[in-house]
């Protein structure tokens, strides 16, 4: 028999009562919602007992579910718009986005650079569209459950089809503006065709005093020879719930580098997926996370080497004061045809006070017996001789950690070839260290 | 003018410096010389302010200003520069970014403005073309993949960029060939000035005959146990350490 919990919290009830008040007025996908909901509520949201939800308990996290976010109107945008600040020194095409509605006006659909093709998600879901097919590309995200609850709740995105080299990067800025709780679903589709490349940049920003509950989703299909930069920066306001997927399918002789940065959100949980269906491509995946007061952030990845002779290396730095806490949970796959695998995954933690915490599950599955598979997780507080050095030199104290914890997180963004971007990153480390002294 | 008096310090219950008493004046360049163990280089981290020491009794004094009182940030303000016997690599950190900040942080403390970027490069290239420094040293991070030989002449580059007024040379004639040598003391002589002092630590005599002591100290067991001048060094050379260890076992 079927072990079915009944759902049993009020956020579990009200996202059933959600769920049928909206799904009439959603555009299309009528089915694949119903499944996923379906899916979804057979087992509630997920808790402490749910092992991959072990660190990061969602049931206890949503005391109550926020209404979705309407259509903001033009002049809602605009002004939303003009006050988002982050990466907002990098030249890009904005792709933006107001309490998680695409802003269409913003985009010059006539005149859009050479190579890219955007379709706003919302009427290719309600009149239908080609591109749908490639919705969804991993599988085992549907068994996700909050991947489940943007398939159910997904309103508005884009998708973006890259055919060639696109110059400039493309900027998906996501702005929630609204002074009370909104809850978001965004879905990205992002296919790039066979030997395309381009730089994605995803930044998300709220306002502070809300119990914002954005929960987006990016799907990239990669092809083969394809070039992807991503850059992810979770710059959410302090109230926050914010749950945000990747989910990549790459093929082969390509390369994928994503980061994710983390300086806002009460709470914070960033899944990839990560599938490699062909040979020799490079993926990396990285994150750099700062978390202070009671913040908690979840950093959970799960990566298949689905095709032999791939390269991964996945880096995590996170650096944790006051009273927070960190999650690391990271999964390397192996299947048996997938040998002269080369990964590597390390997580490393600071922890700069007594009272803050980190989590760390990294896990290899390997199945072939050809492979170079390594993991490795360290938790430790700033060297005190670096420290001495430092402050032998001149520095006082906060100035001294500060370098170390810049010098720390630095390692995770080296890879990020755009300068602007990179500087950008940098600067985002650097208020963070401000804010802290 | 530095003065100690009866310095008493231990680390986790163990005594090592037993009532210490020496004085440097402006301008003199000290040296201390003693077997292993004797308490040398504690002496110079209980002077730039380490942590881990616990100081039981006794005063230091800079120019009147009690260093036992303050971080070691405020003592590298106050004019007291260590140079490390083992300079620890910070990978992440350029040279050149970690240069800059600890000049900057000074020069705020003492109530000075920042540098500028042109006038501090200027600085840099200055000081590090006599040591022998290059621009791709000055790239790297911090002292990593560094020779001992580079890695003290990184320190000298420092000493010689935040002008301190009290310098300590913790044994940075180890690990050094004998052209590094030359280039450390040709750096470290250049900086010698009546309004510098030094208090240089080794165990050779072999430093000594680069930089040119005015006094030299022996310490034995936490100690000052006899002060000379430059010919101290080379009767010591003759005859090691083995009087001061009798007199201490008579």
């Amino acid at each position: 028999m079927a072990d079915v919990t009944l759902m049993k919290t009020p956020a579990e009830t009200a996202l059933v009562q959600a769920f049928e008040s909206a799904r009439t007025a959603l555009p299309g996908q009528a089915e694949s919602r119903a499944q996923a909901f379906e899916k979804f509520a057979e087992r509630g949201l997920p808790h402490r007992r749910v092992e991959e939800f072990k660190y990061t308990d969602l049931r206890a996290a949503f005391r109550e579910v926020a209404p979705f976010a309407g259509i903001p109107s033009a002049d809602e945008a605009k002004a939303a718009l003009a006050g988002a600040k982050a990466l907002s020194g990098v030249a890009a095409l904005q792709v933006p986005f107001v309490n998680g509605h695409f802003v269409r006006e913003a985009v010059d659909f006539h005149n859009l650079p050479e190579n890219i093709e955007i379709v706003p998600l919302r009427e290719a879901l309600a009149n239908g569209h080609d591109w749908l097919a490639h919705l969804s590309p991993i599988p085992w995200a549907s068994e996700n459950p909050v991947y489940q609850l943007n398939t159910s709740f997904m309103a508005d995105g884009v998708m973006i089809r890259v055919a060639g080299p696109v110059a400039a990067p493309v900027h998906l800025r996501f702005v929630t503006a609204a002074a009370s709780a909104v809850a978001t679903a965004t879905r990205i589709l992002v296919v790039v065709e066979e030997g395309a490349s381009v730089t994605l940049l995803e930044t998300h920003e709220s306002t502070d005093g809300a119990n914002h509950q954005p929960n987006d989703v990016v799907e990239l299909i990669a092809g083969d020879r394809t070039n992807v930069q991503h850059v992810r920066v979770n710059a959410e306001g302090d109230k926050a719930l914010a749950l945000s997927t990747l989910a990549a399918k790459v093929g082969g002789e390509a390369v994928f580098n994503s980061i994710n940065v983390v300086a806002g959100a009460a709470t914070s949980r960033h899944q990839v997926f990560a599938l490699l269906t062909g040979e020799n491509t490079n993926l990396r995946v990285n994150g750099a996370t700062m978390l202070k007061g009671t913040q908690h952030g979840d950093s959970t990845l799960v990566v298949e080497h689905g095709a032999p002779h791939c390269e991964s290396r996945e880096l995590f730095k996170t650096v944790v004061d006051g009273e927070a806490t960190g999650v690391f949970q990271g999964k390397i796959i192996v299947p048996h045809h997938a040998q002269k695998t080369d990964g590597r995954m390390m997580s490393a933690a600071l922890l700069l006070e007594e009272g803050c915490a980190m989590n760390n599950k990294p896990e290899l599955e390997i199945f072939a017996d050809d492979v170079q598979c390594a993991h490795g997780a360290t938790c430790g507080q700033l060297d005190e001789d670096l420290l001495f050095y430092l402050m032998a030199r001149g520095l006082p104290k906060k100035e001294a950690e500060s370098l170390l914890v810049q010098a720390f997180l630095g390692e995770a963004l080296e890879f990020v070839e755009n300068e602007a971007v990179r500087e950008a990153l940098v600067g985002t480390v650097e208020g963070w260290l401000k804010a802290r002294a | 003018m530095l003065e100690i008096k009866n310095l008493v310090v231990q680390i986790e219950d163990k005594r090592i410096l037993n009532g210490l008493n020496l004085t440097v004046n402006k301008g003199e360049v000290a040296a201390i010389m003693g077997p292993n163990g004797s308490g040398k280089s504690t002496l110079s981290y209980v002077i730039a302010g380490k942590e881990d020491y616990e100081v039981l009794d006794g005063e230091i004094l800079l120019d009147g200003q009690n260093l036992l009182e303050m971080e070691p940030d405020q003592r590298a303000a106050a004019g007291v520069f260590l140079a490390f016997q083992y300079p620890l690599e910070i990978p992440g950190v350029a040279s050149m970014t970690f240069l800059k900040a600890a000049m900057n942080a000074q020069r705020k403390a003492r109530g000075e403005d920042e540098l500028t970027t042109p006038d501090f490069i200027k600085r840099v290239n200055a000081a590090a073309a006599q040591l022998e420094i290059n621009k791709d040293m000055l790239k790297r991070a911090l002292n990593v993949g560094f020779s001992g030989g580079e890695k003290k002449r990184m320190e000298i580059l420092q000493m010689a960029l935040l002008q301190p007024s009290f310098c300590i040379l913790d044994e940075t004639d180890s690990g050094l060939d004998i052209d590094a040598l030359r280039i450390v003391s040709e750096g470290v002589n250049a900086l010698r000035s009546p309004d510098r002092s030094f208090l240089v630590i080794t165990h050779y005599q072999r430093l000594l005959n680069h930089i040119v002591p005015d006094t030299v100290h022996v310490m034995h067991a936490g100690r000052i146990v006899k002060t000379g001048g430059k010919e101290l060094a080379l009767e010591l050379e003759a005859n090691g350490y083995a009087d001061y260890r009798e007199s201490e076992a008579a």
